[in-house]
């Protein structure tokens, strides 16, 4: 549908300029930056796709990658059931459903440094209630000194974080479907798995598509979390991508590959949304006519 | 207001929405579009109010062209099937909307709203919001707010769709009386003909995107120019018999049945062996009734009592019709009868669907 | 199937009715044979969707009891009363195929697949949906997909009674038709008990034996479309079946005749006795199909005002002004247009007398 009045210009070009300010101008400063060496604020020479090439050849960045993708396919392998399981366990009305909904929704709302903060706390051996009450159950658990506890810690932290969205996108969702169909399965015979098979989870879909995408991009892009609780250890263990390139660009101060891998760096949530996005929508065809 | 579509077509994609097609719609009268669900009655009001641009052809409005203007330069009203009110404005406010943004003076809204209220039997319900009313009265405050505007232009799209039956019926009488009065173009889009039929004025026959046929209304329905048009254009369905003619005037219809054409028939099916003969519901009788009535036997499959009518659906071999009875007649189910109908009452058709005949205004039966 | 009774039902919203206005559905007793075909007929609002809902088991009501033959199933829930239900909207399982969706019901009870095949196929060719049987069901046409809700319902061979909650609201005029009779069809077919609930008079009075007209929460009339048509006991069922609906005129009975507004309409012996001493508000009633309408004065006629004259491609629509009043009448054949002096002729045995509402003769 195409509105032809011009007037409507006048009314986004406010956005327009946050938007261009705030994105565009940095995204151009950073292509800029990328194809530069900069020894200096006033030195800068041109190199050309030498960085990008240096990038992709970086191991160091292949492990980062690698780490990265083994913890975004773990998130979602873990978030998505788990938020649907809990969205559909949560009453449907009354006050019981207002209280359910805050309290799932009380861990969105802690700043971030402030949820690795807790959890680094929390899973002491010394201070902390989970290290403490793990150690003495008699599982060595020491999430400074192991990389596997690291991990563990992490995930965990994560899915306490970040599963809540996933859980009130689905319970939105749920509240959609009319009692209809849900009597008709009564009516029916179904099995509270056939309901959820054949009513709820395909009525799903559009909201577990943004679930999916969401929790992907944000789980790529993680940084504050774990860097508070494991500072990237022990060793390289946790350092997933958006913190190795903090260090290279921040520690190190090199802009050039900086902003170079920034870029790879977007192309590849770009690509990886679009290829998702584009497998559910497919994965609906018979729906949508 | 004239509004005018000259040549206007709508593709999406590679989809045609509408076909090229032309339009002059008549001022002080209701201008019917009547088609299935898909045939593009939407579109076409969208096309009509600015909403959408045509792909191809122009839109006019007393001679000037408006293809490209937008839509709030227009002057038009519009309702939809959802009854569409601002939710957070009482229903005097609803219908002064459309004043306040004019910057009529307060004064004036209170009257012009009070007035359009009486008329529209809301009065009481003024200070109410939409959603404590019925959906009738929703209805009637988005009716309201569409009239108080006295646009050139106003669109109805399927208003009446989501009300009860018997609602129905009465915002429709109401709505002739409405719209009886006034230099307001009217367009009102319906699926049903016999709502077509009642209110009157000129109807466009619309199927799958093409406007088949254009016209006033019982011009249309007496003399449907296509086996598509007569097909939407009738309810219950027009019966459709094929029929193979010989020299002699006699239509051969197959399981065992033959009807004598009259000479006017005959002329105009002049050159056509093949023909499809269509027979409107209430053209046929249980009794004869004019000198020329022609029996045909048939076993009784179903009669559908409605009170005021009975439908009776019968069949002959291979021959399947649908009677409309005024009153009520128990037929039984496989019992025989016999149905009387006047040869002159067929509507003749070429095979490729084009009217070679219609039966003159026959007195119409109830 | 199953004969369906209902015992002192009502049901009400608060604990404690006292008030008519208290109560979604008034105390009612009903008893509906196994195998009709019944219509819950009503504006909107006025209960029929609850009485469904009662009867389905998807609401309980809060006074008396629900019979299926015999047995008090107002306890039980839906699945286990053997009931089916087809909703306004198609109800479809999106993901599976059309046979899928038809034989869901008989997996789900653990019927063996070759009996499943066997009744599937049966049902869909009873609903002209064989050609579709392999395709998925979410991309076929709103009517395909209702006769596949039906389908559901129908697919169970011990299924007592089949309800349907306005099942042709979304479907084209042309289309109804079909369906319409297809249900006509599969009831002859099947001799199940159905249940229809709407508010369109004209798919009740087809579809149904017996139609159950209400309003307000309240049965007013339940009859065959020939007595609510003919006979109607309430003047509520003769607003509301026929179109237009029944002329209703308020009158005074004097000296053997009804007198409106300065004319005067002779009773026949029968009503004048029905009426000698009636007390309260008194309306004729006489519905358009039965007006007569005629150019010369003659001894059982009124004198009335042409209004309009609308030809409405079938028959003629007038409508005349008797004093105050207006009486619409539909007649096959009208050359007279607005203002004309006519007489119209109201016969006696067609004329009806209703006192508070309530017919008396």
């Amino acid at each position: 549908m195409k509105t032809y009045n011009n007037r409507a210009w006048f009314l986004i070009l406010p956005v327009i300029l946050c938007v261009a300010f705030s994105a565009i101008l940095p995204l151009m400063t950073i292509v800029n930056y990328s194809v530069q060496d900069i020894l200096s604020p006033s030195q800068k020479v041109f190199v050309g796709t030498e960085w990008f090439r240096m990038v992709m050849r970086d191991s160091e960045l292949h492990g980062a990658l690698y780490r990265q993708m083994i913890f975004s396919l773990s998130v979602l392998a873990i978030q998505i059931p788990l938020g649907i399981l809990i969205a559909l366990t949560m009453p449907a009305q009354g006050w019981k459903a207002s209280m359910s909904l805050v309290l799932i929704a009380l861990p969105l709302l802690i700043p971030w440094n402030v949820v690795g903060t807790i959890w680094q706390i929390f899973g002491r051996g010394d201070i902390g209630l989970l290290g403490y009450v793990v150690n003495n159950a008699g599982i060595s658990y020491n999430y400074t000194g192991d990389s596997i506890d690291a991990w563990v810690t992490v995930l965990v932290m994560d899915i306490w974080h970040w599963t809540p969205l996933v859980v009130l996108l689905c319970y939105a969702g749920l509240r959609a479907i009319p009692d209809a169909y849900y009597q008709a399965a009564k009516i029916d015979g179904a099995s509270r798995w056939a309901v959820f098979r054949f009513i709820q989870l395909p009525k799903l879909r559009n909201v577990l598509m943004i679930a999916v995408l969401l929790r992907f991009m944000d789980s790529f892009m993680i940084y504050t979390e774990p860097f508070v609780l494991t500072g990237g250890g022990p060793g390289n263990a946790t350092t997933f991508l958006s913190q190795y390139l903090t260090q290279k660009a921040v520690g190190q101060f090199d802009l050039g590959p900086a902003a170079a891998f920034s870029l790879i760096y977007f192309l590849i949530i770009l690509l990886f949304c679009f290829v998702l996005y584009n497998w559910m929508q497919r994965v609906g065809t018979g729906d949508k006519k | 207001m004239l509004l005018a579509l000259e040549n206007v077509s709508k593709k999406v994609g590679a989809e045609d929405h509408i076909y090229p097609l032309s339009l002059s719609l008549v001022p002080g009268t209701i201008n019917v579009l009547l088609g299935t669900t898909k045939a593009g009655k939407t579109t076409l009001m969208r096309l009509m109010a600015g909403l959408d641009r045509p792909t191809e052809g122009r839109v006019t409005v007393d001679g000037r062209d408006v293809t490209g203007v937008s839509v709030r330069e227009r002057d038009l009203a519009m309702v939809y099937q959802q009854f569409i009110n601002y939710p957070s404005f009482t229903v005097f406010d609803n219908i002064a909307s459309p004043l306040r943004i004019k910057g009529v003076a307060e004064s004036e809204i209170k009257k012009r709203v009070t007035d359009m209220a009486e008329r529209l039997h809301i009065t009481p319900y003024l200070q109410r919001f939409p959603a404590e009313l019925s959906g009738g009265q929703q209805q009637r405050t988005a009716m309201a707010r569409a009239l108080i505007k006295e646009a050139g232009l106003l669109l109805l799209d399927e208003p009446l769709v989501n009300l009860d039956y018997k609602l129905r019926e009465e915002l429709r009488n109401e709505l002739t009386d409405l719209f009886s009065e006034g230099k307001t173009t009217v367009v009102y889009a319906t699926t049903e003909p016999l709502e077509a039929l009642q209110l009157g004025g000129h109807v466009a026959v619309m199927h799958e995107g093409s406007l088949l046929q254009s016209g006033s209304t019982l011009d249309v329905f007496n003399a449907p120019n296509s086996i598509q048009a007569a097909r939407t254009f009738s309810d219950p369905p027009i019966n459709l018999m094929h029929a193979t003619l010989e020299s002699n005037g006699t239509a051969q219809l197959g399981s065992g049945l033959t009807l004598q054409l009259s000479p006017a028939q005959m002329q105009k099916a002049a050159g056509h062996k093949e023909v499809m003969l269509g027979l409107r519901a209430h053209s046929l009788r249980l009794a004869a009734r004019y000198p020329d009535d022609v029996a045909i036997e048939a076993e009784v499959e179903l009669a559908e009592i409605s009170g005021s009518e009975t439908y009776v659906h019968v069949h002959r071999g291979r021959i399947a019709l649908v009677a409309q009875l005024p009153g009520v007649h128990d037929l039984e189910l496989g019992s025989q009868c016999s149905m009387y109908c006047r040869p002159s009452d067929l509507f003749l058709y070429a095979p490729d669907g084009a009217l070679l005949f219609a039966p003159t205004l026959t007195q119409a039966g109830v | 199937m199953a004969r369906i009774e209902l015992v002192d039902l009502a049901h009400a919203y608060r604990p404690n009715p006292s008030a008519p206005s208290d109560y979604a559905l008034r105390p009612m007793n009903m008893q509906w044979d196994d195998g009709g075909a019944y219509a819950l007929l009503g504006p909107s609002g006025c209960g029929k969707t609850t009485l469904l809902n009662i009867i389905s088991g998807l609401v309980r009501p809060s006074h008396g009891r629900v019979l299926f033959d015999g047995k008090d199933v107002t306890n039980l829930p839906p699945e286990a009363r053997n009931i089916a239900q087809v909703f306004q909207f198609p109800v479809i399982y999106d993901t599976m195929t059309v046979f899928d969706n038809l034989a869901f019901p008989l997996r789900n009870r653990g019927w063996k697949t070759i009996d499943i095949n066997k009744r599937v196929q049966q049902v869909a060719e009873m609903l002209e949906l064989t050609s579709d049987l392999k395709h998925r069901a979410s991309g076929l046409s709103v009517d395909a997909k209702q006769k596949i809700s039906l389908g559901r319902g129908l697919v169970r061979p011990d299924v007592a009674a089949v309800l349907f909650d306005e099942p042709l609201t979304v479907i084209d005029p042309h289309l109804k038709w079909l369906l319409r009779r297809k249900l006509k069809e599969i009831h002859h077919e099947l001799k199940l008990s159905l249940i229809y609930v709407t508010h369109d008079q004209v798919e009740a009075l087809t579809f149904a034996d017996k139609v159950v007209v209400m309003t307000q929460g309240e049965v007013v009339q339940a009859g065959t479309a020939q007595e609510l048509f003919e006979e109607p006991a309430h003047t509520f069922v003769g607003y509301f079946i026929g179109n237009p609906g029944m002329n209703l005129l308020p009158c005074k009975i004097n000296d053997g005749a009804a007198h409106i507004e300065g004319s005067v309409i002779p009773l026949s012996p029968k009503a004048s006795t029905a009426l000698n001493g009636a007390n309260g508000k008194t309306t004729l009633g006489i519905r358009p199909e039965f007006v007569e309408c005629e150019f010369e004065q003659a001894p059982d006629t009124t004198a009335a005002t042409v209004t309009s004259v609308r030809n409405l491609g079938t028959h003629y629509l007038a409508e005349f002004k008797l004093g105050d009043h207006t009486i619409a009448a539909k007649l096959r054949q009208l050359s007279a247009s607005a203002g004309d002096k006519v007489w119209l002729r109201l016969p006696t045995e067609r004329t009806l007398y209703y006192v508070n509402d309530k017919r008396v003769a």
